[in-house]
């Protein structure tokens, strides 16, 4: 009988908000397949690893090494799969995330085991895992399984629901793991943060604009609004293509896709490759001058009306209603 | 400097998406396959480096016969020699993985590319197993990058800003848009481009890490209550956001 192991990031003083959806998703697994679950971080600090015992987690493994302290995917990768293989985990989650989906296929691969990527959903059959995966950007989802015994997953962001149960005590174990400098070929030398400008991947509620917008001077109408939302602002793939916003901010099939609490689409019309990347949101809003937009067809508000108009109201009654 | 790019055929980004009648996988009818986008990134790269270091860039697919018009499409941007691995039926990315490994193995790049990934079945697999598989280190979604003599150093897209890797070559990158403008082929050369040589490989025998059980379309229920917009109609809107949807 094996285990499941939940990979699990710091950030400051707490841990990633996706940290907890992964531990959470691995509890209820550990639950329904009557096993035990484990965390591991890697440098860990006590103060991040205690905001754990809310969320039922009482073991929690601290991979340390000091060919660690530099971020690199390789040494990264060989520290969980020596982890996994010490405590004889078969079941590996992980965040769906930028490190996660860059670790998880080599520690699969480690073990040449399965893997599946970005799952939106992980129930178990007949005693065994079946995931179910988005693909073609959204425009379909696959139910799969995995055939080999030990079994890896992604977890999309924002789509695991963090649920906090029975406080417990934690036991923090330490683990030291075998690295050789030699085989650590990559390294992560510098980051550089966009600071105080919020990003899609990471945001409650996104508000987007589309060619509707007409250039890029008449952007701040977006901004402002995402502003009193506390959201972050993006673009479909028309604006990003003509140079008025940076690739970071597009939504869809070519750029990111998204699952946000809200989705404010202004000027959006509603192409195909626009609504693969934002059609997972839980709540649609479109505001469009055309009735006839395919927008309109997708979303759980619409407006029709013309963006100019609308969007400084909105903000402003908004802005009213937070007050 | 010699340079493999990893391709692969997948639907254009506009096309619908409806099942097939196994219910797996999806109906290809009326679909209009092409490279798939992020690929075109990996291409121009390539293509770039050796117009500056001068080698050859190689371009590969695993898939079926009819994968070769990808290829086509690689050789009329300019690539040196087109590989198709012969894939079996109902294949997947661990298959994929395993037999550009060993075609790698066998032409030793010194850099070798892939898209940030297939946008059809979005898994950002290759790049990383790749890699492991090789023993080599890999950068994913990577928007900037410069190569030194025996190193590179790359900026990878992350949440909320960019990554700087500096990883040792020979080394898998992943390629995201914004890395470069991808050419268009030009007339004579997709007429060119037809009568190039196509190498033709047997895949591997590896069986598949994962089975697909059921494909579906999703049909989330939208509440698609539309609203105008007087004054009145915006104070509604943030009422419903506030009370019924409890959003804001």
């Amino acid at each position: 009988m094996g285990k499941i192991l939940a990979y699990i990031e710091g950030n400051k003083e707490v841990l990633k908000r996706t940290s907890y959806e992964v531990v959470t998703a691995a509890r209820n697994l550990a639950k329904d397949l009557n096993i035990d679950f484990f965390a591991a971080i890697i440098n860990g600090s006590e103060e991040q690893i205690s905001t754990l015992k809310d969320f039922g987690v009482n073991n929690v493994i601290n991979i340390k090494h000091e060919l660690l302290q530099i971020p690199s995917s390789m040494s990264f990768a060989e520290a969980i799969y020596q982890v996994a293989k010490a405590e004889n985990a078969n079941i590996i989650l992980f965040s769906a995330n930028a490190n996660g989906l860059e670790i998880a296929p080599k520690v699969s691969i480690k073990f040449d085991a399965g893997y599946i990527a970005d799952c939106i959903g992980l129930e178990i059959v007949e005693n065994s895992i079946i995931a179910t995966k988005p693909v073609y950007a959204g425009k379909s989802i696959i139910k799969t399984k995995i055939e080999s015994d030990i079994q890896v997953y992604s977890l999309r962001p924002n789509i695991f629901t963090a649920t906090k149960t029975d406080s417990v005590e934690i036991k923090i174990s330490d683990f030291t793991p075998d690295l050789n400098q030699e085989k650590i070929q990559s390294k992560v030398i510098d980051i550089k943060k966009n600071e105080g400008k919020l990003d899609v991947l990471e945001a409650d509620i996104i508000v987007s604009g589309g060619r509707g917008i007409k250039g890029p001077e008449n952007y701040h109408l977006i901004e402002s609004l995402a502003e009193v939302l506390g959201g972050a602002v993006g673009a479909s793939r028309a604006v990003v293509d003509a140079g008025w916003r940076p690739h970071s901010e597009q939504v869809g099939q070519t750029g990111k896709t998204v699952s946000p609490t809200l989705y404010v689409a202004c000027g959006i019309s509603g192409a195909i490759q626009h609504l693969a990347g934002m059609s997972s949101s839980k709540i649609i809003v479109a505001i469009n001058k055309d009735k006839d937009a395919p927008i309109f067809k997708v979303c759980d508000y619409g407006i029709i009306g013309d963006i100019f108009d609308v969007i400084p109201k909105l903000t402003n009654k908004i802005k009213a209603l937070k007050q | 400097m010699n340079i493999l790019v990893c391709i692969s055929r997948v639907p254009d980004t506009a096309s619908r998406i409806f099942v097939g009648t196994d219910g797996k996988t999806i109906d290809t009818q009326g679909i209009k396959f092409v490279v798939n986008p992020y690929d075109e990134f990996a291409l121009e790269e390539a293509l770039r480096l050796r117009e500056k270091n001068g080698g050859t860039v190689t371009a590969v697919v695993v898939d079926k016969d009819v994968a070769k018009d990808v290829l086509r499409t690689a050789l009329a941007m300019g690539v040196d020699k087109a590989t198709l691995i012969k894939a079996k039926d109902n294949f997947d990315s661990y298959y994929v993985a395993k037999n550009l490994a060993k075609y790698a193995q066998q032409i030793k790049p010194d850099l070798i590319f892939v898209g940030r990934q297939s946008v059809d079945y979005d898994s950002r697999f290759i790049a990383s197993a790749l890699a492991e598989l090789l023993n080599l280190p890999s950068v994913s979604v990577v928007s900037k990058l410069t190569v030194e003599n025996d190193k590179i150093i790359a900026e990878r897209d992350i949440e909320g800003g960019k990554e700087i890797v500096e990883a040792k070559l020979p080394c898998v990158i992943s390629a995201q848009k914004g890395l470069n403008e991808p050419r268009y082929p030009k007339l004579p050369d997709i007429m060119k481009a037809k009568s190039k040589p196509i190498e033709e490989i047997e895949g591997l025998d590896v069986t598949n890490k994962v089975t697909i059980l059921e494909m579906s379309i999703p049909t989330k229920q939208r509440i698609g209550k539309i609203l105008g917009s007087e004054d009145s109609d915006i104070e509604e809107l943030v009422k419903l956001l506030h009370e019924e949807a409890k959003v804001i």
